[in-house]
């Protein structure tokens, strides 16, 4: 009986212990996993972002960041930062979604955040990027232009609500789908001015995946997506029972259950005008 | 239900115990299986036998206990008291194979040719369960058995035609039988169109073509000791399948086998028989001859087994002991990729069967207690362990898409047990059984994703939780001889409870573009399965003879709705005239009205028929060899018509000429 909690804590100690030893090694290796997306370069400073695929495309963004001393030649470890996306278009220009920068769990010179790009001009262009930071005590800013590409599917809707306002919701798991009951998540902001996106808390977003290709086919067991106060994003239920495409068609209800945008699919209604696309 | 295992339990100890008798007397081997159908065409007296080169299907059908059910011309599939392939075994002398297809479009008994077998023993329920464990009895299609009698070279070549469908079939055999070395050779080859229904109706996708060759040598090493390897290869591609919305382009079995006999004398071991055997299996469905489909999709299915079984006569004093020890280990895999319409969206792609492995071994020990001279009590016992696993975690995912909690791994132990009092009187036959039995779910019944059947037009959902089917049976049996008549009852009873069949699923989207819906596999507490058959002969005289049968099935579960696929009120008559060179017979072939259908499983009624055929036969003897010409016309009367077995009452054959020619060289 003892042994089965010793052996696990043995482990454990162990694994630590061995961990410990390699960390220099760790440090060359905290983007291992990520692709470079652009660096930019600000006198004394580089500055590298990084995410899976090594570009910005349309919909929710997880960037990894690292600020490289161009003299030491080192990352630096404790700087603060934040970031300003800018679309620029032909009478104005508007900012989108996104979150604050912190440094990345258990790394050491990784910063991390995320951005949600709504729209993208075909060639990829009209975005700009604005760095702030702080080292030391001394701030520093850096504008850049950006490539944003158009994502092959609807992974993000900007739409008007029934109340008026402008929302923008975001699919951000998942994003490896299986034949399988995945977890769904989804970010959902309000457009409040063009610079500010807020986080919409405690609605709900009903949920029923179809698939077009297969006489609008749908999947049991889904549930609607409801809000999570601990990470400010929405989890649900989606059921693939095949690869394919399909379309999420959704519906989104405010905290009393009026809904401000979507429709039920029927025989007679194939689609939401609410709706995400997923193709695995 | 436990009060009956008791008292199957104890006759079978009280039969053991008589073993301690001290009883002198020796008796050969008597046991006699419930019905043996002799198919090999060396064989050619048998009268059952119409057409020297029929199939396998044409053969079983013949018998009083199998109904084929017919998804097209080809493939059909074998049901023993109204109960389809998941409630029965079916094995290749005791070599477990099981179908690649989701859709059931190949039965074992479609990768095997006459050609390749000697005899089929059919097992009803419990006495089929020798290799396997079932519910509604057990197949076994016995290879050749060794030959050393030093007969030398053989060989003989049949030829075959058929007018509807313009169906052609060619065989040919080769053998050499020496004192220590035996090799035999063989090939067969079928090929036909479309056939038409009554009134010229031709049946589209109705045309198939195979071939089957199989290779079998043995070698004597002593008096008692030899080893024979025996290899079937059955090809059969562009199969139609009229009843279902798919054909297929290739179904494609390798079974090879590898066997040890040995044979002491003198001994109360009369015979021990090991195999090693696997076998493997390709069917592909298709569609691409099907001009108007909702979608086009590929539809492969892998099914692989390896096993073993080792199996020992003894004889002691007045018991006959039977053991056989055996396993196997299967792997089942079918996916499905639909190509979609729209050119944009990606292929669909799920596993239909997400690689399923299932290991089974178990021990059968029967004793056949000859405890008079006219008197037997055979009793038999099957303990098995059975594991199923899914190998592929998507697997696990997607049926978690409808269940709670899917396992990986599932274990069962089953049991079956079997007992029957048997009287042999010069006049009359008298036998009287009970048994017992279990089995797991089938991989369709138990890990089957959204397989589409378009009998009841509904996509069917496994279910990993279902528990073992059992089933309790009566059996039944009598025949009197008056002189030159002659009339038996056989009977069956069957109470089986958790009955395993799909469920409707409510709300749940069907998969298939048009189906009504999907079911999950599900039982029934209990269903209620009987049937009984009358037979009788009359001999008129030494060259006529007259012989007919009536059966009456009933199958309903305890919500009170018919069971589906339950055969209706049938007869059937034959008027026989034989000589030593010349047979003829005409028969009568009918059913009821099938007015007990389950329409709550896509039955509808289907209608009384009544056919007539006329058979005739020659053998000619000259100084090649033997020759023997059999013809006829099935369905004399170009009756358009469907049975209760036929999928989604698709017509059967209308008038058929037919003509087989063999030759065989000594």
């Amino acid at each position: 009986m003892k042994l089965k909690y010793l052996l696990p804590i043995a482990f454990i100690a162990l694994f630590f212990s061995c961990s410990t030893d390699n960390d220099d090694d760790a440090i060359v290796n905290e983007t291992e996993d990520l692709e470079l997306i652009q660096t930019i370069i600000n006198n004394n400073q580089t500055i590298e972002l990084y995410n899976e695929k090594g570009m910005f495309e349309t919909g929710y963004n997880l960037v990894s960041l690292r600020i490289k001393d161009n003299t030491t030649d080192s990352y630096i470890e404790d700087a603060t930062l934040s970031w300003m996306p800018m679309m620029q278009m032909p009478t104005m220009e508007h900012s989108c979604p996104k979150s604050t920068i912190s440094k990345a769990l258990g790394k050491d010179t990784v910063y991390e955040g995320f951005i949600i790009y709504q729209m993208t001009n075909t060639d990829a262009s009209g975005w700009s990027l604005t760095l702030n930071y702080t080292i030391d005590g001394t701030d520093y800013s850096v504008t850049e232009t950006i490539s944003v590409f158009q994502y092959e599917n609807q992974n993000t809707a900007s739409f008007m609500g029934s109340d008026d306002t402008k929302y923008i919701l975001a699919l951000i798991e998942p994003k490896d789908p299986s034949i399988a009951v995945n977890e769904m998540k989804v970010g959902l902001f309000k457009m409040e001015n063009m610079m500010t996106f807020p986080v919409v808390e405690d609605y709900t977003i009903s949920l029923d995946p179809r698939m077009p290709g297969m006489g609008n086919h749908t999947s049991p067991n889904n549930t609607d997506l409801t809000y999570n106060n601990a990470d400010n994003f929405y989890y649900g239920d989606l059921s693939l029972t095949m690869t394919g495409y399909w379309k999420l068609n959704l519906k989104l209800m405010n905290a009393v259950d009026s809904v401000l945008k979507g429709e039920d699919v029927t025989d007679e209604n194939e689609a939401s005008s609410l709706y995400l696309e997923l193709e695995f | 239900m436990k009060m009956l295992i008791t008292v199957i339990l104890c006759l079978l100890l009280s039969s053991l115990g008589y073993a301690q008798d001290n009883n002198k007397e020796t008796k050969k081997d008597t046991t006699k299986l419930k019905e043996v159908l002799v198919l090999s065409r060396r064989k050619l007296s048998n009268h059952r036998q119409e057409k020297t080169l029929s199939s396998i299907d044409d053969y079983l059908e013949k018998s009083n206990k199998v109904t084929m059910i017919k998804r097209g011309n080809y493939a059909w599939e074998p049901t023993i008291n109204n109960m389809t392939s998941e409630r029965l075994l079916v094995t290749i002398d005791g070599i477990q194979i099981f179908g690649a297809c989701t859709d059931k479009m190949d039965p074992i008994t479609s990768y095997v040719d006459v050609s390749n077998l000697e005899k089929v023993t059919i097992g009803s329920g419990q006495e089929g369960t020798e290799n396997g464990h079932s519910i509604g009895g057990g197949i076994d299609l016995k290879l050749p058995s060794s030959k050393f009698n030093g007969s030398g070279f053989k060989s003989g070549l049949d030829l075959g035609y058929e007018t509807n469908g313009n169906y052609k079939a060619t065989g040919l055999d080769l053998e050499y039988t020496g004192n220590k070395f035996f090799i035999s050779a063989d090939g067969i080859y079928r090929k036909s169109d479309n056939y038409d229904a009554g009134n010229n109706e031709e049946i589209l996708y109705s045309q198939f073509e195979k071939y089957n060759i199989s290779l079998q040598s043995g070698y004597k090493f002593s008096e008692n000791q030899s080893i024979d390897a025996n290899v079937i290869y059955d090809k059969a591609t562009d199969v139609g399948y009229p009843a279902l919305p798919m054909d297929v382009s290739l179904a494609e079995a390798l079974i090879a086998s590898l066997t040890h006999y040995y044979k002491p004398e003198d001994k109360a071991l009369k015979s021990l028989e090991t195999k090693l055997y696997f076998n493997t299996i390709t069917h592909i469905m298709d569609d691409t001859k099907r001009p108007v489909v909702a979608i086009r999709m590929d539809m492969p299915g892998w099914s692989d087994t390896y096993g073993f079984y080792s199996k020992a006569n003894v004889v002691k004093n007045k018991h006959h002991f039977t053991f056989n020890f055996n396993g196997f280990y299967n792997k089942s895999l079918a996916e499905m990729t639909m190509f979609s319409n729209n050119p944009d969206e990606p292929d669909m792609f799920m596993y239909t069967w997400p690689d399923i492995r299932t290991l089974y071994s178990g021990i059968f020990i029967k004793d056949d207690f000859h405890f008079s001279a006219h008197e037997t009590l055979s009793s038999s016992i099957r303990l098995g362990y059975h594991n199923n696993k899914i190998a592929k975690e998507v697997g696990v995912q997607s049926l978690e898409i409808f269940h709670d909690t899917v396992d990986e791994q599932n274990n069962r132990f089953l049991v079956s047990l079997a007992s029957t009092y048997q009287l042999k009187k010069e006049n009359y036959n008298l036998s009287f059984g009970l048994g017992y039995g279990e089995r797991a779910p089938s991989v369709s019944e138990g890990y089957g994703f959204f397989l589409f059947n378009s009998f009841d037009n509904y996509d069917y959902i496994g279910n990993p939780n279902l528990k073992d089917e059992k089933a309790l049976e009566a059996n039944f049996s009598f025949k009197q001889k008056f002189n030159d008549f002659e009339i038996g009852l056989e009977s069956s009873y069957f109470h089986i409870m958790d009955y395993i069949i799909g469920e409707i699923a409510p709300d749940v989207s069907s998969m298939t573009i048009g189906a009504n819906g999907v079911r999950v596999y599900t039982a029934l507490d209990h269903a209620s399965i009987f049937n009984t058959y009358v037979n009788s002969s009359y001999k008129i005289s030494e060259r006529f003879a007259i012989n007919g049968t009536v059966g009456y099935n009933y199958g309903k579960g305890n919500d009170g709705e018919n069971l589906p696929l339950i055969k209706p009120f049938s007869y059937f008559a034959e008027f026989n005239y034989n000589t030593p060179k010349f047979n003829a017979a005409l028969q009568l072939d009918g059913n009821g009205n099938q007015s007990n259908y389950s329409s709550k499983y896509g039955e509808n009624e289907t209608a009384d028929y009544a056919i007539l055929n006329l058979n005739l036969g020659n053998v000619f003897h000259n100084k090649l060899g033997k020759t023997v010409l059999k013809y006829g016309i099935e369905n004399i009367l170009d009756t358009k018509y469907s049975t209760y077995a036929d999928w989604n009452n698709f017509p059967r054959q209308g008038r058929n000429f037919y003509m087989n020619l063999s030759f065989v060289f000594p």
